[in-house]
């Protein structure tokens, strides 16, 4: 079982033609992924976040053979994954959050019949496996469904059994939690903790959501601009994401509300911004003040995007990680 | 159900339009004893050779319609990271049994015309006959394969290598020798397309190559073939190659 | 009033997004002309006038046809109102206050004019350079031939409108349409073949019929056919007849919608 998954000195570039004028076009080489090195131990759960465009969907295309690498080396359970594509196939498994693995007219188990054909299983390790997923994920009810018929909560489910039904040794997920409903989204990501835990699979799963990874992977890789910016605990990272914002939206216009617990606001008519940091005050708590002090009639709480978290990253350095 | 009966339909109103195409032909041979030569009964032998051939191909090949939307929409990553090869993947994606129209209206106007033909068969003769439909489905499964490679390259829909395939089609169901000049050799010869029936047809008839050819010529229609088939796999993977390079 | 125009105007723009599939369909356009051009010239190999046509007339013909065949748009495959009821969204089609079939019919209008220039005129023209063909001297022949033209694509959103109509009963529409319209191109003359070639009472059967006013009327037109006013008047009478049947079907699908609640 060699579940490794090495990059050195991983880069992607794309030429680009623009338009300037009715004829001309000017040639420009997009860095999407620019030099990335990294080693994930077998076992371990890894999350590769970024903001939009940082070049995290790229870099699982390289890891999975679907993109060959413009320079550097991938090394994916010791094997290349641009040369040798189809035997990685075998010991890897894919979910990705925007594209169907599974067939959109066909039942859901039908599906999973094809894709023990496709991945050659033995029938007594299919059926096995199918037995625990259809379990732990509540599959039971919809495997006769058609595919298109189901919501996508069910869907990503399905596509997680499918990547998962050959016993691979890696498994990458590219935003699998994309549109998915509160609930939907932790069954998943306990449903491959689970999984990670008790099978030893690796795990590298891409998002642009912060709360995801903290649910679940012990480590987190940074990336912003095809750059590699942070690479370690998550806990760290806990450090710049303690701030969160209360918004409000008040009856009616207020001066701002400097409650107990709030470091900053920002008004704007009805509505206020209300920063505070989680760890020295719980949201429901800040709540109940707030409401007191003033007639509120809708609020939400936001999260420190992970923008921000890159940005204190650039503005503190690394240095201020390890301390 | 009413999916099924869809089906049956759709079945059913493919192959009627595709019989549209011999009822051109035939409203053309209206006025004429011969095509270029050729009587109703011969031009009905290319006609049903090529439509068998291409029914078949539709058939088994016809897929191949669906990769420029599979490459907008990302959906070939998923080919690519399934352990199978990416070309047999997209074949298989769906058996075209809507297509069968074609095959067997093909099939008809082919058994009719033999019925009216005076063959003086021997061994070779029925060989071939056999042997026509099966190497000419192999060069227009070659050719649909080359031709929707390109859109590896361009952005297109498609509509473009639509005219290479069904165009050929069409144009196997006439005597290449109706067409003239370059525009013949390109389409006959570059594009093997005289080897799916014109030559099959003449080595059947007895017949010899009013383009001045040797007589063996049409036996070389096996080799056309597999030719066709290393290329149409060569083409196709370095397609998948360029893909691979520019994740386009 | 004005806000036919604006649909139309709609109708076109929506087509210019797609200039790269134009480009690749006046290829496939120019491919095909050639083919049946030499299919044409094999038979005028043989005579020299076939059913009261020459080779030029034929080629022309040909040629013009291909030009046409967007524009007129002679398939069933346009679902795009079929499409909406399935999914139910033409409940609010229904609620707008602009006639349904006028707003359709007027966005097709448009469409076609772009298709008229954009797919119609340069396959015409390379194949002008190759072979000799023939176009109309008298700029009143241009004139009525854009009004058959015109009557032309009525003829065939009529037809389009009542194949789409079906999905109000039909689940599934496409199968109904493959069935019903397998045979419109072929009818309307538009395989580059005039449809003067069949046999004499076959002839006669089909040019009355909907779809030779499709297609082989504004090519008659075109070409200078003799019996110009009764192809005109044919189109107009189908024009009319179709549009009206096409409202009266609309009507009780209407009413099948409110009774059934979408």
């Amino acid at each position: 079982m060699n579940g490794t998954i090495l990059a050195d000195g991983l880069s992607k570039h794309f030429s680009r033609h623009r338009r300037a004028g009715l004829l001309r076009r000017w040639r420009t080489t997009v860095r999407a992924v620019d030099g990335i090195t990294f080693r994930v131990e077998p076992g371990e759960m890894v999350g590769y976040i970024g903001p939009n465009g940082a070049g995290k969907s790229t870099t699982v295309k390289m890891l999975t053979g679907i993109l060959f690498p413009s320079g550097g080396t991938a090394r994916v359970a010791g094997l290349d994954p641009a040369r040798q594509r189809v035997a990685l196939a075998r010991r890897i498994g894919v979910v990705f959050g925007q594209r169907r693995q599974l067939w959109w007219d066909l039942p859901l188990g039908t599906s999973f019949e094809l894709l023990r054909h496709v991945y050659r299983v033995p029938e007594p390790r299919f059926r096995a496996n199918l037995a625990t997923f259809v379990e732990l994920l509540e599959l039971g009810p919809f495997l006769d469904t058609p595919v298109r018929q189901l919501s996508l909560g069910q869907v990503m489910r399905g596509e997680l059994t499918a990547a998962l039904l050959h016993d691979p040794e890696v498994v990458f997920l590219d935003e699998p939690t994309i549109g998915l409903d509160v609930e939907s989204k932790a069954r998943a990501l306990d449903f491959l903790s689970a999984l990670n835990r008790e099978r030893g699979t690796t795990v590298m799963m891409t998002t642009h959501d912060v709360a995801d990874l903290e649910r679940m992977c012990p480590r987190m890789l940074i990336i912003d601009s095809g750059r590699l910016i942070f690479d370690g605990p998550v806990a760290d990272i806990k450090r710049f994401g303690v701030e969160r914002t209360l918004v409000v939206d008040l009856e009616a216009p207020r001066p701002a509300l400097w409650v107990e617990g709030v470091d900053d606001v920002r008004v704007d008519g009805r509505r206020q911004w209300l920063q505070f940091r989680r760890d020295q005050v719980s949201a429901p708590d800040l709540i109940a003040r707030v409401a007191s002090a003033a007639a509120v009639v809708d609020l939400t709480v936001e999260e420190t995007p992970i923008e921000e978290i890159i940005r204190r990253i650039y503005r503190e350095g690394m240095e201020g990680l390890t301390a | 159900m009413t999916y099924r009966t869809s089906t049956v339909l759709l079945t059913i109103g493919a192959a009627l339009a595709t019989f549209m195409d011999f009822l051109m032909i035939a409203a053309i041979m209206g006025h004429l004893p011969t095509l270029d030569g050729w009587s109703l009964p011969e031009v009905g032998l290319l006609y049903g050779i090529a439509g068998v051939a291409f029914g078949i191909t539709d058939m088994c090949v016809g897929n191949l319609d669906l990769l420029p939307r599979q490459i907008r929409d990302g959906t070939f990553d998923v080919v690519l990271v399934r352990p199978v090869g990416s070309l047999f993947q997209v074949l298989a994606m769906e058996f075209g049994v809507r297509r069968v129209g074609k095959v067997l209206q093909s099939g008809a106007v082919l058994a009719i015309s033999l019925t009216r033909l005076h063959v003086a068969w021997t061994g070779p003769k029925v060989a071939m006959l056999a042997v026509a439909p099966v190497t000419a489905s192999l060069i227009f499964g070659s050719v649909w394969v080359i031709a929707i490679s390109q859109v590896f390259w361009t952005v297109d829909t498609g509509e473009v290598a639509n005219s290479f395939t069904y165009g050929g089609s069409f144009l196997t169901s006439y005597p290449i020798s109706i067409f003239s000049g370059w525009l013949r050799d390109l389409l006959a010869f570059v594009i093997p397309m005289a080897f799916v029936s014109y030559y099959p047809a003449l080595f059947i008839l007895g017949r010899p190559d009013p383009l001045g050819l040797p007589a063996f010529t049409p036996l070389l229609t096996p080799l056309v073939a597999l030719a066709m088939l290393g290329v149409a796999g060569l083409i196709w993977r370095t397609g998948v190659r360029h893909y691979r390079g520019t994740g386009s | 009033m004005r806000v036919y125009w604006e649909l139309a105007r709609v109708g076109y723009l929506r087509q210019t997004a797609y200039w790269g599939a134009t480009c690749a369909g006046v290829f496939t356009n120019t491919v095909w002309g050639f083919m049946i051009s030499f299919v044409q010239l094999a038979l005028f190999a043989a005579h020299t006038r076939v059913a009261g046509y020459d080779a030029t007339d034929a080629l022309t013909y040909v040629w013009v046809s291909q030009g046409m065949l967007m524009t007129v748009y002679i398939w069933g495959g346009w679902v795009e109102i079929a499409q909406r009821i399935r999914t139910g969204d033409i409940a609010t089609d229904f609620h707008r206050p602009v006639d349904f079939q006028g707003y359709w019919l007027a966005q097709d209008i448009g469409r076609a004019l772009y298709h008229a220039i954009f797919r119609g005129i340069p396959p015409v023209l390379v194949a002008s350079l190759v072979f000799h063909l023939r176009f109309p001297t008298s700029p009143l022949t241009w004139l009525v031939f854009a009004v058959s033209l015109l009557l032309a694509v009525c003829i065939s959103f009529a037809l389009r409108f009542l194949v789409n109509l079906s999905a109000f009963w039909i689940l599934d529409h496409r199968g109904v349409a493959s069935i019903a319209s397998f045979a419109w191109p072929f009818l309307a003359g538009m395989y580059g073949i005039p449809l003067a070639y069949l046999p004499e009472p076959i002839y006669r059967v089909v040019s009355v019929l909907p779809f030779a006013s499709m297609g082989q009327a504004p090519l008659s037109v075109f070409l200078e056919k003799p019996g110009l006013v009764p192809t005109l008047a044919l189109q107009a009478v189908w024009v009319v007849a179709l549009l009206a049947l096409g409202r009266v079907v609309l009507a009780r699908a209407e009413r099948r919608l409110v009774v059934q609640g979408g």
